[in-house]
């Protein structure tokens, strides 16, 4: 096993949530992508941590945390979602284009 | 006349103890009135007043340091500096806080902390039962602790500090009634102007700071004294840009647009802020650097004269057209703050700082008076106004007494600090500009002859009773009217009171010299002219408006109280032919009274007319078309930029997503491959 | 290291199975027409990665992904998508028709970061395969060194806990609030 094919695997799935981000219009798609990006940070941290073997599990601690924060992420996140949907009865991100000119 | 006259360049530094106790504790006076507003704040809404005893009581503690200082420094001279280091630029740039205490910073001390006082108490009776009292009183604090920061800062980068805090107290305060949307426009047109003067404050004290290599202000007179190269070479630049940031504070020619907008503050805000002490700033600013212009810059002084001096006079003569009491005495503050600025660019350091002192209490106490009025009446405008010095007996003295200070009349305050400024203008050369300011003293007169005649005089105009306003209120006028009159006294030229010495010998406290020019004697003929173009105002100002206050405003035509004995002989006159002589003396009532009406009343129309004309041009012509449409047309660009640089703005969310990553990846392409 | 040798090691399959699916998931993830399956897609992608740490020895982070994500996350999303009525079914409007610059963009990413990967690693080694981390230094470290960031992140997700109960709370009408106040 070589670090390198982690980090392919990690680099995959990071473009493949900037895609998903940039082309999906409904909000919650666009934080399934969000998660997905954070699970490629995850995979990175991960196999770094398998590839340098530092005293304290330094790569494991910082993806336990990515986790967690991931998590309240998904919570704010969908209660936002949440919110401008029943102000706006849409979960679109066509329909927010409030803060224009 | 002028020529006659003995001035002096000060020679040296006066000798100063270091004031001791007062002096290492006079940052107190900095700090107290931030823990005013915070108490304020938190505690405000559950006293009686609101949080005004705990400001009144925080100015109070001021007031007795501020008071032991001024008396120090007038039996023996106090010196000190007291500086704490905050952090530093690089090697050399060091950023301090800290206070000065020297003859002019005592000086302003005293000035802010008593007028403060005085203010803040006639403030608890003014605003009695108003809306948000507490954040008044708070943002009022604020302002005051502000105002002490700039006028104690050792260095440019602590004025900076104080600069920002007093403009934003004073928008916080001019919008106070933020329900009417015309106060907050007001509020939003004093911060912008003022920011527009504050980019060159801040650019200048860069330029100057830079190239020297430090902001402290004491340094920065000595090293312009010793005419150092560095700052000989920025010094023009320096000197301008500094300027520009005080022509916006101080409501010069042309950003004076925005003081009579702020007169939508409540009234105390405007007698401390925009007459006693904030629109002093940039004086005060002027003053600080002096030597920078004595020593280096002395190329900029005719532009900044020039200013000055348009901004006396112009602004002078639209206090004759307005019919709002607040906004005749705001045009008056940038007359006189065109005065003093005129008096320093001319070099006249003490003239200039001594009408800034002066101005200070007769001006406030103007305020205070039309607030009581105001307070009375209910109305700002002296159309609904007349008559009242039989109901207000206390605040119309102590106007007479403010009006008369402000017209230069002897032996009342403006009498001398005018004859100063006077004296300064024709020793340094500036003739021309001399007669301006006298041709300024009379537009001065005038104004409030017709404001005194307008308001009190004749016969009452608004509705209800009005009634004199409570002790609270009066007193404070009694406490700003003594200083009003005597306080001229303390600068008699080439007099040194005993034990006391005079207002030029505390000014000159200070670590560097400044290159002051003052008077060393009364100029008598130069005295006696300023003193008759006062009462020549006063005079064709009583002509055309003392009369007859129920028509007066009405009808577009001035009357005249000087022939009203004749106007009373002409009845008898009129009486006596119908009753003795019968028809036949008819004609000659008819030409009596014909010439009455038309020939004299004619001239003084003619000439009061001219006066009012003037004003009008000078209001409609420069001020509302010329001035105005210079700030029009920059908002139009900006509007204009705006419109297209909106369409950058989609709205799409994701769009502004894309252009991130695109960035993100281009930042780490130029890492990873060029650089 | 050949090709050859690298077909030649058994954990190597697993990997390429495990990296497939993972790749794959997210593909649909972001591609699937209903919103449904991409959150179910999401659950293979992630069961998929988990499996990638436990490739890389990392079992404790492996099982809390699979805890929190799978167990919580997804059916929050899953939650989210009912509520806020998303189309179920197939949707052919679910994505924008501006596909080509978020391609390039995606593209640009991958290749960026694969690039700087084979150039700063090549084809060095993972030693320490096989030899599971210790989950009690996990535990030292994280209440030791880590413990501040520790609880930093507990408050975070307190605060994430009442701001989302918060925001997503649904504002009275003025009857209710009547009602309320009467009781």
């Amino acid at each position: 096993m070589t670090l390198t094919q982690f980090l392919v695997i990690g680099a995959a799935l990071f473009a493949l949530g900037v895609y998903g981000l940039l082309v999906r219009r409904n909000l919650v798609l666009i934080l399934l992508s969000v998660e997905l990006m954070l699970a490629a940070v995850n995979i990175n941290l991960v196999a770094f941590e398998a590839f340098l073997v530092t005293t304290q599990a330094i790569g494991q601690v910082f993806a336990i945390f990515v986790i967690t924060v991931a998590a309240a992420e998904v919570g704010i996140g969908l209660a936002i979602v949440l919110m401008i949907f029943r102000n706006r009865r849409s979960a679109n991100v066509d329909d927010l284009s409030l803060m224009r000119w | 006349m002028v020529t006659a006259m003995v001035m002096a360049v000060a020679e040296g530094v006066v000798q100063a103890g270091d004031g001791g106790f007062f002096a290492d504790t006079a940052g107190i006076m900095l700090i107290l009135p931030f823990v005013a507003f915070a108490l304020i704040m938190t505690v405000g809404k559950r006293l009686p007043y609101h949080g005004g005893e705990i400001a009144v009581a925080a100015l109070a503690v001021n007031t007795v340091w501020a008071t032991v200082l001024f008396v120090m420094n007038m039996t023996g001279g106090v010196l000190d500096q007291t500086t704490f280091e905050i952090g530093s630029i690089g090697s050399g740039l060091v950023f301090e806080l800290g206070w000065v205490v020297d003859g002019l910073s005592i000086m302003m001390y005293f000035l802010v902390n008593f007028v403060g006082l005085v203010v803040f108490v006639y403030a608890l009776g003014y605003m009695h039962g108003d809306r948000r009292l507490e954040w008044f009183f708070a943002a009022f604090s604020l302002f005051a602790g502000s105002m002490l920061v700039l006028v104690g800062a050792p260095n440019l980068i602590q004025l900076i500090i104080g600069w920002e805090g007093v403009g934003l107290a004073s928008y916080f305060l001019i919008g106070f009634y933020w329900e009417d949307l015309d106060n907050v426009r007001a509020g939003n047109k004093a911060f912008l102007t003022n920011k527009v003067g504050d980019v060159g404050l801040i650019l200048g004290a860069i330029l100057v700071g830079v190239s020297l290599g430090t902001f402290d202000l004491a340094e920065l007179g000595a090293a312009a004294a010793a005419h150092d190269e560095a700052l000989g070479a920025v010094a023009v630049a320096g000197g301008l840009l500094l300027f520009f940031g005080a022509m916006g504070k101080s409501a010069q020619f042309p950003l004076h647009i925005w003081l009579p907008d702020a007169m939508a503050g409540p009234t105390p805000v405007s007698a401390l802020m925009h007459a006693a002490t904030m629109v002093t700033a940039g004086v005060y600013l002027m003053a600080r650097v002096f030597p920078l212009f004595e020593y280096l810059a002395a190329d900029t002084r005719q532009l900044m004269v020039v200013i000055g001096a348009i901004t006396l006079l112009g602004i002078g003569l639209l206090a004759l057209v307005v019919d709002d009491i607040k906004r005749v005495l705001a045009f008056s503050t940038v007359s006189q703050l065109g005065y003093m600025m005129t008096a320093v660019a001319a070099g006249g350091y003490t003239a200039g700082l001594f009408h800034l002192f002066t101005h200070a209490f007769f001006k406030a106490l103007l305020f205070l008076g039309a607030g009581s009025v105001i307070h009375a009446v209910h109305s700002n405008n002296m159309s609904d106004m007349g008559g009242l010095r039989k109901e207000m007996p206390t605040t119309y003295w102590t106007f007479v007494v403010g009006s008369l200070a402000l017209a230069g009349i002897f032996p009342l305050a403006g009498f001398w600090s005018k004859d100063e400024i006077l004296a300064t203008l024709g020793q340094e050369g500036y003739i021309t500009v001399m007669w301006v300011a006298v041709a300024g003293a009379f537009v001065t007169a005038f104004y409030m002859a017709r404001c005194i005649a307008l308001t009190f005089h004749g016969t009452y105009k608004g509705h209800g009773h009005p009634h004199e306003s409570p002790p609270i209120m009066t007193r404070p006028l009694v406490a700003l009217a003594i200083p009003s009159a005597l306080f001229g006294l303390l600068n008699i030229p080439g007099v040194s009171l005993p034990g006391i010495g005079s207002f030029t010998e505390w000014l000159a406290v200070r670590e560097v010299v400044m290159g002051d020019h003052h008077a060393e004697a009364i100029d008598f003929g130069l005295a006696a002219i300023g003193l008759a173009a006062a009462l020549a105002g006063l005079a064709l100002g009583w002509l055309v408006y003392g009369k007859d206050a129920v028509t007066q405003m009405e009808r577009d035509r001035f009357q005249v109280p000087l022939l009203y004995p004749l106007l009373r002989r002409k009845y008898y006159v009129d009486d006596l032919a119908l009753g003795v002589v019968g028809a036949t003396t008819g004609p000659l009532a008819r030409f009596v009274n014909w010439t009455n009406n038309y020939v004299i009343d004619g001239v003084i129309n003619i000439v009061g007319g001219a006066v009012k004309w003037l004003g009008g041009l000078v209001y409609n012509g420069l001020d509302q078309r010329g001035v105005d449409g210079v700030f029009n047309g920059l908002s139009a660009m900006t509007d204009g930029a705006g419109s297209v640089l909106r369409r950058w703005q989609t709205g799409r969310v994701q769009q502004y997503a894309s252009a991130f990553v695109a960035g993100a990846i281009i930042l780490v392409v130029l890492f990873v491959f060029v650089v | 290291m050949t090709l050859g040798d690298w077909i030649s090691q058994p954990v190597n399959w697993v990997f390429s199975a495990l990296g497939l699916a993972v790749v794959f998931s997210g593909f649909r993830v972001v591609t699937a027409k209903n919103v449904v399956h991409a959150a179910l897609y999401l659950v293979g992608a992630l069961a998929g990665t988990a499996g990638l740490f436990l490739l890389l020895s990392a079992e404790f982070v492996a099982w809390s992904l699979v805890l929190v994500y799978i167990g919580a996350v997804v059916v929050l999303f899953l939650f989210g998508i009912m509520i806020t009525r998303a189309p179920t079914g197939l949707d052919p409007a679910l994505d924008t028709n501006r596909k080509l610059v978020p391609g390039v963009l995606a593209a640009a990413v991958f290749a960026l970061m694969t690039w700087a990967a084979f150039d700063a690693f090549g084809v060095e080694q993972i030693t320490s395969a096989g030899v599971a981390t210790d989950n009690a230094l996990l535990g030292e470290s994280l209440l030791g060194r880590f413990v501040i960031p520790f609880e930093v992140v507990s408050f975070v997700l307190l605060g994430a806990l009442i701001g989302g109960i918060t925001i997503a709370r649904r504002d009275l009408t003025p009857v209710e609030e009547e009602e309320r106040a009467a009781v």
